[in-house]
């Protein structure tokens, strides 16, 4: 090849490269000029991926105003989102955040106060949902899905052991209906649980174990109170159920785990979020669809306490440049019309669950969602700030809603994943446990 | 004289060998199998290795996201990178290797050092000089850090290769009458080419693999393939199938790269191991 031939094809790569580089960021600050792009960090769950779909119908009411998505896991969405909004960067307009993060938030003053004009109808949202997103009666999140827990059952199974569930089931029975299901030889493992370690895994479930139980993670004066005997109890019906009737390496599943066994027909009961209902009654997604059965969340000896909670919400960062338009954005993409949008397009059952009085009054939801009123029944009646056994310093049902929680809930799930696996007894766990969380509370000054 | 080995050693050295390759290339197979089941063949436990394949992970995957939008920005932040990453090292390393001074030792170490610290540790620092300079969510500021991210492995690289040119033929260059500059660009350069391709391609690969400082100051206008995958991740519902068919989609380009590089790549990386 001639050298002048090269040469060229050589200036042409550079100018290539520059071009690509240089054009892309014009493209991005012209297009930005012109009109209103609105950022959107959420999380890749079936609801925001309906509602990524629906965008088009937003921006045909909304002349002017576009939308970006950034989807990302929900880990990495967390320290993506809080590192942003920590360095006030402003890089997203609209950030799906969880009812744990909206107070604490809100309090440092990182989060927009939301104002929806009547038409919204905050009072239509279900309350423990919206006590979850307001600070000292201001509003500082609006909710677009939300989940409690239940008890899911396999109908035929429990039907082949002769046995029936209570319309009320406590953890003794619980474990009895396991032991009568559990069938190793062919895969069959009565009780799934979160085992993963993680505040939002194992840990979310333990908590509202611990509570029933009678226990909790602090005591008046911010003493931790982890090694007491309502955590013993709790954590060895956990661990020692596990072990009898539980799968092979319950310590790494988690949500989606469980999900997978159950929907593939291996467990014969799973206590985790209202939100799986939609997935395993859909046939698409699950072997056993025709076979499940549901239940309230079991009770332990303590009976009462607060209620597992958790709702997706849409929220402004303090630092976007585009209150106006963001604020559109997330009371359209949480307003009955929206709901109606989506029945419209992707059918009821599609739409997004557990945060309006009005979808559940509506009989074709009630049709398509066989669980409907039994999860509107759960979350109307979660009760996240619930009493204790003992009167205690925090509230939150399936957390604790200090921003310390995540360190300190990721800690001990990977002690009692530890005893879970048999490296250690639930005894030393529990004490280990304690003397850790002892410490990380006495290091950042619990309680002042 | 070539040694002679009894067959038996030689097949078991084979076996050996390929026994390691498909350990190594295990989880890449499975990855792509497990992009053309449905959802529920993904997560079916005993796992399958036989069923009907489908290709509804990748159309669902297309229809979401912009493949090629991501596909561009990681083509030109990892090129670009590399380029600039190279400008900047072969001077350096060439100061290095045939004009080394008391501190070069030193000074090679502890560049070398900064590639121990977990980069999580200057997240916020990094996260705010890039806010101030207007450059988060854009192809130059990912593109500095990943150059800077990989400037010491370049450096080191390319420092090991000049190493083993013989000085005696850089000085009959400069003997007649090459300055500092044709020295390096006339002499050296050719000479060093197979050890510059594998450390340019080296980069390309790590720039086109990078996660974390790509998940951290992108958002979308800059978002590399990294952020494609990580988008298709979910806490809740069955996404096996999808987020295979994405991984596989991300890393087709680099691996169909490398399997036509691998020669020179194999090359550059035993580049005077054997005399």
């Amino acid at each position: 090849m001639p050298a002048f031939v090269s040469d060229a094809n050589k200036s042409r790569f550079r100018l290539f490269t520059l071009a690509t580089l240089a054009a892309s960021t014009a493209l991005g600050s012209a297009a930005a000029r012109a009109d209103t792009t609105l950022t959107v960090a959420t999380v890749n769950n079936g609801d925001m991926i309906i509602m990524q779909q629906l965008t088009p119908e937003f921006e045909k009411t909304h002349p002017g105003i576009h939308i970006r998505w950034v989807t990302l896991e929900e880990n990495v969405l967390r320290q993506r989102v809080t590192t942003d909004i920590a360095t006030s960067a402003g890089q997203f307009d609209v950030m799906t955040i969880g009812n744990y993060e909206v107070p604490i938030w809100a309090k440092q003053k990182w989060l927009t106060q939301i104002t929806p004009d009547a038409a919204y109808d905050v009072s239509d949202i279900l309350p423990p949902v919206r006590e979850g997103i307001s600070v000292d009666q201001k509003i500082y999140a609006l909710p677009f899905y939300a989940e409690s827990v239940m008890t899911y059952y396999r109908t035929d199974l429990f039907k082949k052991a002769g046995i029936t569930m209570a319309s009320q089931p406590t953890y003794d029975e619980i474990r009895q209906y396991a032991d009568k299901i559990t069938d190793k030889s062919n895969q069959i493992y009565g009780l799934c649980l979160r085992g993963k370690p993680g505040w939002g895994e194992n840990m979310a479930y333990l908590t509202s174990l611990v509570n029933t139980f009678g226990g909790q993670w602090f005591g008046q004066g911010w003493k931790a109170t982890v090694d007491t005997a309502p955590w013993k109890a709790a954590v060895n019906w956990y661990v020692s159920g596990l072990k009898e009737d539980g799968p092979p390496g319950a310590t790494s599943n988690g949500f989606n785990e469980n999900l997978a066994l159950f929907a593939s027909g291996h467990c014969g009961m799973w206590i985790d979020s209202t939100v799986a209902g939609g997935l395993l009654f859909d046939p698409k997604q699950s072997k056993v669809a025709s076979e499940v059965g549901f239940a309230p969340s079991p009770k332990g000896p303590y009976g009462k306490g607060p209620t597992w909670l958790w709702s997706w919400n849409l929220a402004i960062p303090a630092s976007s440049k585009h209150q106006a338009e963001a604020q559109a954005f997330v009371t359209w993409a949480t307003s009955k019309e929206y709901v109606q949008l989506v029945a419209q397009q992707k059918g009821w059952v599609a739409v997004p669950a557990g945060t309006r009085a009005s979808t559940y009054a509506n009989p074709a939801y009630q049709k398509a969602a066989p669980f409907a009123s039994f999860v509107m029944n759960a979350i109307n009646t979660a009760d996240p700030n619930g009493q204790t056994a003992n009167p205690r310093p925090y509230t939150g049902a399936q957390f604790v809603g200090i921003p310390q929680f995540q360190a300190i809930g990721t800690q001990v799930g990977q002690i009692v994943a530890a005893a879970l696996s048999g490296q250690t007894t639930v005894d030393q766990a529990l004490k280990s446990a304690q003397s850790s969380v002892t410490r990380t509370a006495r290091q950042t000054h619990l309680g002042g | 004289m070539a040694i002679k080995r009894p067959k038996s050693h030689t097949f078991a050295i084979g076996l050996l060998g390929w026994a390691i390759a498909c350990w190594v290339f295990f989880p890449i197979a499975w990855m792509a199998l497990t992009s053309f089941k449905t959802e529920v063949d993904a997560i079916a436990t005993p796992p399958q290795f036989i069923f009907r394949p489908s290709l509804a992970s990748y159309h669902e995957v297309f229809a979401r996201a912009n493949y090629w939008h991501f596909t561009l920005n990681t083509v030109a932040i990892s090129l670009g990178a590399t380029i600039v990453a190279l400008a900047l090292s072969v001077p350096a390393a060439y100061a290095m290797a045939f004009i080394p001074s008391q501190r070069t030792r030193g000074t090679l170490l502890w560049m070398l050092s900064t590639r121990m610290l977990p980069p999580v540790g200057v997240l916020v620092p990094i996260y705010l000089l890039a806010r101030n300079t207007h450059l988060l969510d854009t192809l130059t500021g990912l593109g500095i850090v990943d150059m800077l991210t990989n400037l010491p492995i370049i450096v080191w690289m390319l420092f090991t290769f000049f190493r083993e040119v013989p000085a005696p033929i850089l000085e009959a260059g400069r003997m007649d009458g090459a300055s500092r500059w044709q020295e390096m660009t006339l002499v050296l350069l050719p000479l060093a080419l197979p050890g510059i391709a594998s450390t340019a391609l080296l980069s390309i690969i790590l720039c086109w693999n990078e996660s974390f400082w790509s998940l951290n100051l992108t958002s979308s206008q800059a978002a590399p393939l990294a952020a494609f995958i990580a988008s298709f991740s979910s806490p809740e519902g069955l996404f096996f199938g999808k987020l295979s068919a994405a991984s596989t989609l991300a890393v087709a380009p680099i691996l169909v790269f490398g399997w036509f590089s691998q020669k020179q790549l194999v090359r550059g990386l035993t580049f005077g191991a054997v005399k």
